[in-house]
């Protein structure tokens, strides 16, 4: 069902844990449907650029939501803000191999919680919201309206 | 125990291994006497009298007439026959059923088909433990009601349902009463005269026997229609070439176990005590969920807080331990355990709980290893939780 390099983040998820002091918080998922993630972030410079100079996950989810949790992490790190901002699901689901199908939805919310976490440096700094992200932000914060208004019986 | 080798199976509930013994019980009915039981020559005659011998057998057991016992592929085809086939040959007196909230899904399921088709269902709620209270039972069976269905025991908790006094509350309405004895048949004691029982399923392959065969109890004189029509075999109630092997298998596992029932049904007792003592002993934050003296002895269902089943059953199976979880992750649906959430559970809660069910071949040192494993996993998954 898992690809073995899914089963290796699982076992041995990278970046995890809790980080003091972040400059930027992203959470995503929803405690109802099973995953919730939590990404921190620490921004730092290189050549004159912001770059993501340390980031860490904590996840309650399944095995794919821990792995897609560890995978972005090896993926934004290092990275500048825009290049961290271009991660995709496709991309968090090709660095593993493959997903099962019911899961895909995984790699969405570890994409969504580093988008989230930028978000979340550039308003708490005052800097300037690229567009796009801003509609990301406002996309994720939807998703959720709608999934906890499915899911209020629970 | 060497962990790269030894695999430990803890899903009994979910489905046991075929015993050998079974198996060579089987074998001639699939190579030399393979007649069809509607054959009248004597390759036909051979399978037929070999049907009968197993209808017999499980009869008695159940305390039931030979009459009274068809024979289906599985419990749900056993369950599906009782919704279906009771509503469509009652609809004339009713088209009210009552159901419990924590039924398996293919009462679930058929319940709500029946419901977009025009009857009514009402679905008991049950107690923190995942008891029934009969006199809910009792307060929700109006004029119209034709069918009430509480399972014996559940499958996911374990607990054990008070379905003589529930019985006796339906035969005192005129009320059918069906139970689902999936988890029960050939564990526990039943006679389906002293608990009042009008229709009852039992399945084969959680006690040892194959697949595809499982039983359904309908009492002399019920009005049920088929699911199955065609030839006419179980006298018209359930028509298809009769599996044969499967049912001589079955009737064989009964045999078996019925032979070391309570032996058994003690012996597993203690396991799954000394697995709760450890586990509440040496892992904080973990709850049972159910009933944990009023439920079979084989399951038990532990909730740990903070974290997810699925992930949890995953590192017990790196580990070499197969066990099964409520969460929505590792459903198709990602929908939470319906049983759990009826016990009034968060969802949070839910998705962090774990079913072991022990069996035949679980052994003590295999418990052992269980709690030596456990509480590293339980620490791991917790410090990567934000909760």
């Amino acid at each position: 069902m898992y690809s073995k390099k899914v089963l290796d983040h699982f076992r041995k998820p990278h970046n995890f844990g809790k980080m003091k002091n972040p400059d930027g918080v992203g959470k995503a998922g929803n405690v109802v449907c099973g995953d919730v993630m939590q990404l921190y972030i620490k921004v730092g410079e290189k050549n004159n650029k912001e770059i993501i100079s340390d980031v860490k996950f904590e996840t309650f989810g399944c095995v794919a939501a821990i792995a897609t949790s560890s995978m972005i992490t090896d993926l934004s790190k290092g990275k500048t803000l825009p290049e961290a901002l271009e991660i995709r699901k496709d991309n968090v689901v090709k660095s593993l191999g493959t997903l099962p199908p019911v899961k895909i939805h995984c790699s969405v919310l570890a994409a969504d919680a580093l988008a989230e976490a930028i978000y979340d440096y550039l308003k708490k700094n005052n800097k300037e919201i690229p567009l796009e992200l801003k509609k990301r932000h406002k996309r994720i914060k939807k998703e959720k309206e709608i999934i906890e208004e499915k899911y209020k019986g629970w | 125990m060497d962990k790269k080798n030894k695999r430990i199976y803890l899903d009994y509930a979910a489905t046991t291994p075929c015993d050998p013994q079974i198996i060579k019980a089987m074998m001639p009915y699939f190579t030399k006497k393979f007649g069809n039981t509607s054959s009248v020559h004597q390759f036909g005659q051979e399978a037929r009298i070999a049907l009968e011998k197993s209808r017999r057998f499980i009869a008695q057991q159940l305390n039931a007439k030979r009459q009274e016992i068809i024979f289906t592929s599985s419990a749900s085809e056993s369950n599906n026959t009782v919704l279906k086939g009771i509503a469509s040959a009652n609809k004339d007196k009713g088209k009210h059923l009552i159901i419990t909230q924590i039924e398996h899904d293919c009462i679930i399921n058929g319940a709500k088909w029946l419901e977009n088709n025009g009857f009514q269902i009402t679905r008991i709620p049950v107690d923190k433990e995942g008891k029934v209270n009969p006199k809910d039972v009792e307060k929700s069976i109006k004029k119209e009601t034709i069918l009430v269905s509480v399972m014996h025991a559940n499958n996911e908790i374990g607990t054990i349902q008070p379905i003589k006094k529930i019985g006796r509350i339906c035969r005192n309405k005129r009320v059918l009463f069906h139970t689902d004895a999936a988890q029960t048949f050939g564990k526990l004691p039943i006679d389906v005269k002293k608990q009042n029982i009008d229709l009852l399923t039992a399945s084969s392959h959680k006690i040892y026997g194959p697949k595809g065969a499982a039983l359904l109890y309908i009492k002399k004189g019920t009005r049920i229609d088929p699911l199955l029509h065609g030839g006419g075999h179980e006298w018209g109630k359930r028509s298809s070439t009769v599996n044969i092997p499967a049912i001589v298998g079955f009737s064989q596992a009964l045999k078996i176990y019925q032979k070391k029932r309570i032996k058994e049904y003690q012996r597993l007792e203690k396991l799954k005590n000394k697995l709760i003592k450890g586990v509440i002993q040496n892992i904080p934050n973990v709850k049972i969920n159910g009933n944990v003296s009023d439920s079979l002895s084989n399951i038990v269902n532990f909730l740990f807080l903070g974290i997810e089943g699925e992930a949890i059953a995953m590192h017990l199976d790196i580990k070499g331990i197969a066990v099964s979880t409520g969460s929505a992750c590792s459903s198709e649906s990602l929908l939470p355990s319906h049983v759990l959430k009826a016990l009034n559970l968060k969802p949070e809660e839910i998705h962090g709980s774990i079913r072991f069910s022990l069996g035949r071949f679980t052994t003590e040192k295999e418990i052992d290893y269980v709690l030596h494993v456990l509480p590293e996993i339980i620490i791991k998954l917790r410090k990567i939780s934000p909760f």
